[in-house]
Parts: structure tokens; sequence; C-alpha cells
């Protein structure tokens, strides 16, 4: 215990050694430093004649979102029923991949250990990379539209869902899977019969959970050319049309509320 | 025949895991439904699919020989900005959000603050932060600083709201027995709330740096800063090796993170 003692030789008790309290004030230090020194790099990096009018330039922006534009509502509904489109079939085609990939990354149900390793980079790649990139990535190969959308939401669902998904088939019981093997059931039955039953809770709210954040990230694809209400919001940002922004985020905050309370419900009744 | 009787002659079958027959179908049916409204919605150009397989297989063979050393410069910029702005946002965000979670907190906070903390996170979870960062680029102009910014927005909504669901749920026999003391508000916060929720809040901190160096490659594609712009650039310009190589430095400093960050957490707790 970490005492010292005062000259009368009393042991006062103490928090923390003399060792580690320097050593702590030696990580603060050099915490604040480090960040001292990156506050620098953004600094030099910045021009400060264009953060000087931020206040100026922020209540210009708002003065000209207000009043929204609210006729041109009834052109976004298209844009937004592609948007939904992307999330849903994105999320749909993402779990359909990362369902597999899960199983063989969960050490309790892989096949081999280096098969373990190949599917943990999947996860890893996909989870590294945002769907914004991914969408860039794919609309230059497949084509502006909303294709590259859904594949850009599946491809950053995998990770997401099969990281989920695999940790969640490493916590389950093993009893009633040893129960399956020993009825003489095949890999495949012990699978279905042991495991599967055991997951399925959590798998489906993994994927409701995702398919929420989906309908978020879907929103934007469109700045790269991905299809839904981001082309939009593109168009309407470059043509400087800020009352038309605004009805578009007052759009996507709405629509993003109501996918998260539905989400929220649904893992409620589910778990 | 029901389920009994086909079990007896080796025909089991599991139980629906809808009971309700006719929510069952009814919720196949839909599903169905608005599946084939939704993929007749979505139209291909398989012409352009076709002529555009050729450029994937390109960027397929760029990850074979990603080309580290032509844009060097570039990539070394947009990745010293990058980090900078994670570190800097990342500590500003939290430093923010944890007056707006102790806020957000139902237990400890009045009716009015507690419905403007809330408001405060879902207006910052709700955004995606490309579309933040594209009014902040507005404000402040390009730059870094736009980026640090936003992701600091960010953070907030995210660290506040899971800051608030701990503090929430802890254990309220230890705020009582400091507050038996006669403790002061900021006593109680700082030796009965504190000492509970820091290794999460610390475990939390470190998984926003992640997400925030991750986010920190895209807000740049609006022009808030990073590697995110150099990634855009050379995709734009068809340099698929640099881009590869990008995507890689990302990837591999993603994993350092997690590596790192699931140290840090076996530590504090």
């Amino acid at each position: 215990m970490p005492v010292t003692t005062t000259p009368q030789g009393t042991p006062i008790w103490r928090l923390r050694t003399t060792r580690a309290q320097w050593l702590g004030y030696l990580a603060w230090l050099g915490g604040i430093s480090l960040f001292l020194l990156c506050w620098k790099v953004i600094s030099d990096n910045t021009m400060w004649v264009f953060v000087e009018d931020a206040g100026r330039q922020g209540s210009d922006l708002v003065s000209r979102m207000l009043p929204p534009q609210w006729s041109y509502a009834q052109r976004l509904w298209k844009p937004m029923w592609d948007t939904l489109n992307i999330a849903t079939l994105g999320t749909l085609l993402g779990i359909a991949m990362a369902f597999p990939v899960a199983f063989l990354a969960a050490r309790n149900t892989s096949p081999h250990p280096l098969v373990r390793s190949a599917a943990l980079v999947i996860i890893v790649s996909s989870r590294s990379i945002n769907s914004l990139i991914w969408a860039m990535l794919l609309v230059t190969i497949l084509g502006p539209g909303v294709l590259a959308g859904i594949i850009a939401i599946a491809l950053r669902s995998i990770g997401f869902v099969g990281k989920l998904l695999y940790e969640a088939i490493e916590e389950i019981h093993p009893t009633p899977v040893e129960a399956i093997s020993a009825t003489g059931a095949s890999r495949m039955q012990v699978l279905n019969y042991g495991v599967l039953p055991q997951v399925l809770p959590a798998f489906a709210g993994i994927s409701v959970y995702r398919w929420d954040i989906n309908i978020r990230e879907s929103t934007v694809l469109g700045l790269v050319g991905a299809g839904g209400i981001g082309l939009q919001l593109n168009a309407a940002i470059n043509s400087l049309a800020w009352s038309q922004v605004s009805v578009i985020f007052l759009m996507i905050f709405a629509t993003v509320l109501v996918s998260e309370w539905i989400s929220a419900r649904v893992r409620h009744a589910i778990i | 025949m029901t389920r009994e009787q086909l079990a007896r002659v080796g025909r089991w079958q599991r139980l629906p895991r809808i009971a309700d027959a006719r929510l069952r179908w009814l919720l196949i049916g839909g599903a169905v439904i608005y599946l084939v409204l939704a993929l007749a919605s979505v139209q291909v150009n398989w012409a352009r699919v076709a002529e555009g397989m050729g450029r994937g297989l390109n960027f397929l063979a760029a990850f074979a020989q990603p080309d580290f050393v032509s844009r060097r410069g570039d990539i070394l910029d947009g990745l010293l900005e990058s980090l900078t702005m994670t570190l800097t946002s990342t500590v500003i965000g939290v430093a923010l959000a944890i007056p707006v979670g102790l806020g957000a907190a139902r237990n400890i906070a009045p009716l009015s603050v507690y419905l403007v903390c809330r408001g405060i996170i879902t207006v910052s979870r709700t955004f995606q932060e490309v579309i933040i960062a594209i009014l902040f680029v507005v404000m402040f102009g390009f730059g870094p600083l736009a980026g640090m910014i936003t992701l600091a927005f960010a953070t907030i909504g995210f660290m506040a709201k899971l800051l608030a669901e701990d503090i929430e749920d802890l254990d309220w026999r230890q705020v009582e027995a400091v507050r038996a003391t006669g403790a002061n508000w900021w006593q109680v916060m700082n030796h009965a709330v504190q000492p509970q929720v820091m290794p999460r809040l610390i475990g939390l901190s470190m998984y926003r740096l992640d997400i925030n160096f991750r986010e920190s490659a895209v807000i740049g594609i609006v022009g808030a800063g990073g590697i995110g712009a150099t990634l855009n650039t050379s995709i734009g310009r068809y340099e698929y090796d640099t881009s590869a190589a990008i995507l890689l430095i990302i990837i591999a400093i993603v994993l350092l993170c997690e590596y790192s960050s699931s140290h840090v957490r076996r530590w504090t707790q």
C-alpha cells in the first residue's frame, strides 16, 4: 500500500505511490503537448480570415435557409423512396453476405484457423472503409445510380454485422451444441439446431440496428452520385438553393428519427 | 396431423418463430410486396456496368501492387491532417460531451436541462458527418478546422448519449452513501458518479477516436481536409494504385487503433 511517513514516524495513507503520481503527471504533460502540437498543425493549415467571419456566414446561411421552400418537398418523394431502398436492399444484401462470414470467423464454428483469419480480414477491411468511399469506388465502376449505393451499403454492412454476429456466436452456450452433436447430427445440423437458435435474436437485433444506421448513411451517398436524396442535396447545394436544402434536411431528420424509433421498437420486441 | 403425431413418426418440425399464422403470412406477404416494388424501381444500366467491369478489374489489380511512392507528399499531408483532426476533435468532443451527457441523464438532471441536452444529442446524431461538414465548410472555409469542428460535433452526440445511458444505469447506493456524508453536487459527481463511469468513458473515447479517424477519411470529399480529399482526387483521376495505397493505409491505421484500444480497455477494467 502506498504510504509515506511523517517526520514523527506515523504512516499516512495515500492514493498513489510517488512513482505512479509522477508517471500520471508525465502522461498528462505528454497528452497535452500532443494535443497542442496537433492543434498547431491544424491552425497552420487554416485560413483564419475565413474563420473570422464565420458568425456572419452562419447567420447568412440561416437567413437563406428560412423559410424552407415547402413546395420543393413534392419532388423529394421519389429520391426518398430510392434512399429507403438503398438502405433496405443494401442491408439485406449485406446481412446475406455477413451471415456465412460470421460463422467462418467465430472461433467455435470456424472450420480452420486459416479460414478464420481470412474471414477476419474481410470483416476488418469492410469495417474500416466508410460506405461513402465504397460508393465513390463503385460509382466509377458501375456508373452512377441506385445500384452502386446498394452495393456500397452492403459492403460496409458485412463488417459491422459480421463482427457483432461472430462475437455473439462465440458467446453461445456450449451445452445445446454438445447435446445436438451427441445425437449424431452432422456439422450442418449442429449449426442449424444447436447454434442458430441461440444467435437468431442477436442476429435480428443487429440487422435492424444496422438498417437504422444505413438509412442515415444512405442519405449522403448521393453526394458522390450513388442515388437517393443525396443527389438532390448535392444539386441544391451546388445551385446555392439553401431554402431547398433546409427542406431536404428536415426530411432527412424526420426519416432518421422514424427509422430509429422503429429499430428501437423492433429490438425491444425481439430481445 | 399435429406436431406431436408428426414427431412420433420421425417428422419433427421446429415451432414457427411467429406463433400467429395470420400475422406470419401478413409479414411475409408485406415483405414480398415491398421487395418486388423496391427491386422494380432500381434501374440498372447494364451496358454501363459491363463497361465499368474492366475498371473494376483494374482496381482489384491495383490492390495487388499499390503505389505508395508517386504521390507520397500528398498522402503524407493528408494523413497528417487526418490524424491531427482525429486527435483534437476527439479531445474537444469528449470534453464537451461530458457536461451534455451529465445533463442528459434523467436521474441527475432536472427536466428542463434534460430536454435541452437530449435535443443536442438528437440533432448531432441524426445528421451524417458529411452533411454537418458541408455546413461547417461554408461557415469556416475549406480546410481541417471545419473537419475538426464537424468531428467534434458528431463526437458530442455519440459520447453524450452513451455516457447518459451509463449514468442512468449506475449503482445508486454509492451516490446515496456519498450524499449521506453531506457532499455537495460537485463532490457527488466526482466521488460517486465519475469512478463508476470512468472505465467505460475511456473505452468509448478510444472507440470514438477510431470512428473519427474513419470519418476523417470521408469528410475530405466535401472539402473539410484530411486524407479523404487525396483519396477523392486519386479516384477522380483513375489512379487506382494510389487509391489502393491510401485504402490500405486507412485499414492499417484502423487495425492499429482497434488493437491498441482493446488493450487500453482491458487495462482500465
